[in-house]
């Protein structure tokens, strides 16, 4: 026997990510995802609607901790994953690759994420000075509008761009204090769940962001209609699916978040507009004088 | 061959001879219980049978008569806007509130249940804790929830245990008696076995898990010994003993894995409010989301729901 083949190769199990766990899908489905060539890379888990439940809980949880860390902390957390995923280029770069996005772009790709990471973590400490307000009233009141998050924000991220677009959402999301479910590109899933390690090592408390795999088609309608979901954010334009994404959200009031043909590559596609999106106003009015 | 009307409170049993607890064999079984599927009308229904059997509670000092006429309004009106809701089996609350919760319920069927006995420790005289418990009868209340003295249990003391149990039985009238054991401060199987044939002995109509002040609280494999122990006094003596898990059960899922085990181990005479309950305070909105869920086919948030 050759000795080069002595060794058996060890695959990754690509597994979700709830509560800062990788169980499987409860579910015990998976799919296969095939390189452009059509040979098997992996099998993904497809997650079920009670995976998404079970991750709403965990994000639910999750919330009370991490919307009360101070903004420093949580800048803090934000270039620690940046650090992380600096450090893992390479793997990410090669697991891109392997998903059939060339060597030049996966790079450019990875850079973007790291450096789009920093750009929010940078935000945490200034997005607050930057929107809220204290308001002209013709009352004897002291009257201040500031920003708390919103809560839980359900996100189905763009098919196309497996890494930088994942994070393009994440990011902005949790620099405010929200918790997040994340329903991965279904075409190029492998980075979401390295990712997912990348967070799971960089002080991002449990629950905090929570990724599943699975069917866009079978998992949308579960995306926009769960009541404790605090706002749904989508990415992609199939036909229909932005009307019944709003149909089903009406019932709880979520705040609809379309991200509709936006170039994630582009500079255009971090601002700090992007952490107001999931945020809520709070005016106060504060009784002064006689 | 007839069954022989015993006094309620029997003598006391060698408790040194009873069958030692296969703690293994248990866990193996509590497990199998967790696996049972059960979908869409069942589930319906048992959700329901577990709403009726919810002894809704509410047992803190900082407990004020606003808070429990409060408590027992949401006894009354579950959620308004599912039809068909059975309503709980009780509020339990302390002595000093059994006459508010009385006022606040009326006789719409819920009734009022009371800790006693210098809940939930126990640690006071034998005269204070017969004292309290005929005044929270008086007061109004239909069922007392006892704690047994653990540290006389513990140190072998069953004569000492066993005599209380009976006094405040007889102390209650005509009121339902459940004997909390405290699993949590019990610390193995077999004392729970034990502790559960002595209350059963000296007259316990319900035997229940905790104070829900210790952890752990109800767990399944606890409330499986003590299952077992009212099945085997019932082939014994022909006596039915209700069984109170409370404590740790918020889950609605939890919850119907309880009605499994309970189902599967005493059969349907007991799976009823008469002979089973939880004590619980946040389950009930659990299970009501749960219904909600499977009326409107999508999942609920707390926000929506009344937390009292």
């Amino acid at each position: 026997m050759a000795e080069a083949s002595a060794r058996v190769p060890v695959e990754k199990t690509y597994k979700i990510y709830i509560g800062g766990k990788f169980p499987r899908t409860e579910s015990g489905r998976y799919f296969l995802l095939q390189d452009p060539k059509g040979a098997v890379i992996a099998n993904i888990c497809r997650g079920s609607r009670k995976d998404f439940r079970n991750a709403v809980v965990a994000a639910r949880g999750a919330f009370a901790g991490w919307s009360a860390a101070t903004a420093y902390l949580r800048g803090q957390i934000l270039y620690r994953i940046a650090e992380m995923l600096e450090g893992r280029h390479d793997q990410f770069v090669a697991e891109l690759v392997l998903q059939g996005v060339s060597k030049r772009k996966a790079k450019k790709e990875v850079d973007a994420t790291v450096d789009r990471l920093i750009y929010y973590a940078g935000w945490a400490d200034k997005y607050q000075q930057v929107f809220s307000s204290v308001n002209p009233v013709n009352s004897s009141h002291f009257n201040f509008s500031v920003l708390e998050p919103t809560g839980v924000v359900s996100m189905l991220v763009p098919d196309d761009s497996g890494l930088l677009g994942l994070v393009s959402n994440i990011a902005p999301a949790i620099v405010g204090g929200n918790t997040c479910v994340v329903l991965a590109s279904e075409s190029m899933p492998l980075c979401a769940i390295s990712f997912a390690e990348v967070l799971h090592a960089s002080d991002v408390p449990a629950g905090v962001v929570n990724i599943l795999t699975g069917f866009r088609e079978e998992l949308t309608t579960q995306f926009a209609s769960h009541m404790d979901v605090n706002a749904v954010v989508f990415c992609d334009s199939e036909v229909g699916v932005a009307k019944s994404i709003h149909i089903e959200a009406a019932d709880n009031m979520k705040r609809v978040i379309s991200r509709v043909d936006t170039r994630w590559t582009d500079d255009s596609a971090q601002s700090p507009y992007f952490v107001r999106d999931t945020q809520e106003t709070k005016t106060t009015w504060h009784p002064i004088g006689g | 061959m007839s069954v022989i009307a015993l006094p309620i409170a029997s003598a006391l049993p060698d408790l040194k001879r009873i069958t030692p607890v296969d703690e293994v064999g248990v866990n193996e079984r509590v497990a199998r219980f967790q696996t049972r599927s059960i979908k869409k009308e069942s589930k319906i229904e048992a959700l329901k049978t577990v709403l009726s059997m919810i002894d809704l509670t509410t047992l803190e000092g900082q407990d004020t008569p606003g808070k429990v006429r409060q408590l027992c309004q949401k006894a009354i009106h579950l959620h308004d806007s599912l039809p068909d809701l059975p309503h709980v089996a009780a509020v339990c609350v302390y002595p000093t509130m059994v006459g508010i919760a009385r006022a606040a319920l009326g006789d719409r069927g819920i009734n009022v249940a009371s800790v006693a006995t210098a809940f939930p420790s126990g640690m006071s005289s034998r005269k204070i804790k017969l004292e309290e418990t005929r005044t929270a009868v008086e007061e109004g209340a239909d069922e007392i929830d006892m704690v047994i003295s653990r540290g006389a249990f513990l140190q072998g003391d069953y004569h000492f245990v066993f005599d209380e149990i009976a006094a405040v039985k007889e102390a209650c009238g005509d009121a339902h008696l459940k004997v909390i054991l405290e699993t949590g401060e019990l610390g193995t199987l077999d004392h729970v076995r034990r502790a559960s044939v002595l209350a059963m002995h000296a007259g316990a109509d319900f035997i229940k898990t905790s104070t829900g002040k210790i952890q752990p609280a109800a767990t399944m494999p606890v409330t499986f010994v003590m299952l077992k122990a009212i099945k085997d006094f019932y082939q014994e003596t022909g006596r039915m003993v209700g069984m109170k898990p409370a404590g740790g059960i918020s889950a609605a899922k939890l919850a119907v894995h309880y009605l499994v085990m309970l189902r599967e181990t005493l059969g349907n005479a007991w799976m009823t409010p008469e002979w089973f309950r939880f004590g619980a305070s946040s389950l009930a909105n659990d299970v009501l989301m749960q219904l909600q869920k499977q009326a409107t086919g999508v999942y609920q948030s707390a926000d929506y729901f009344s937390k009292d």
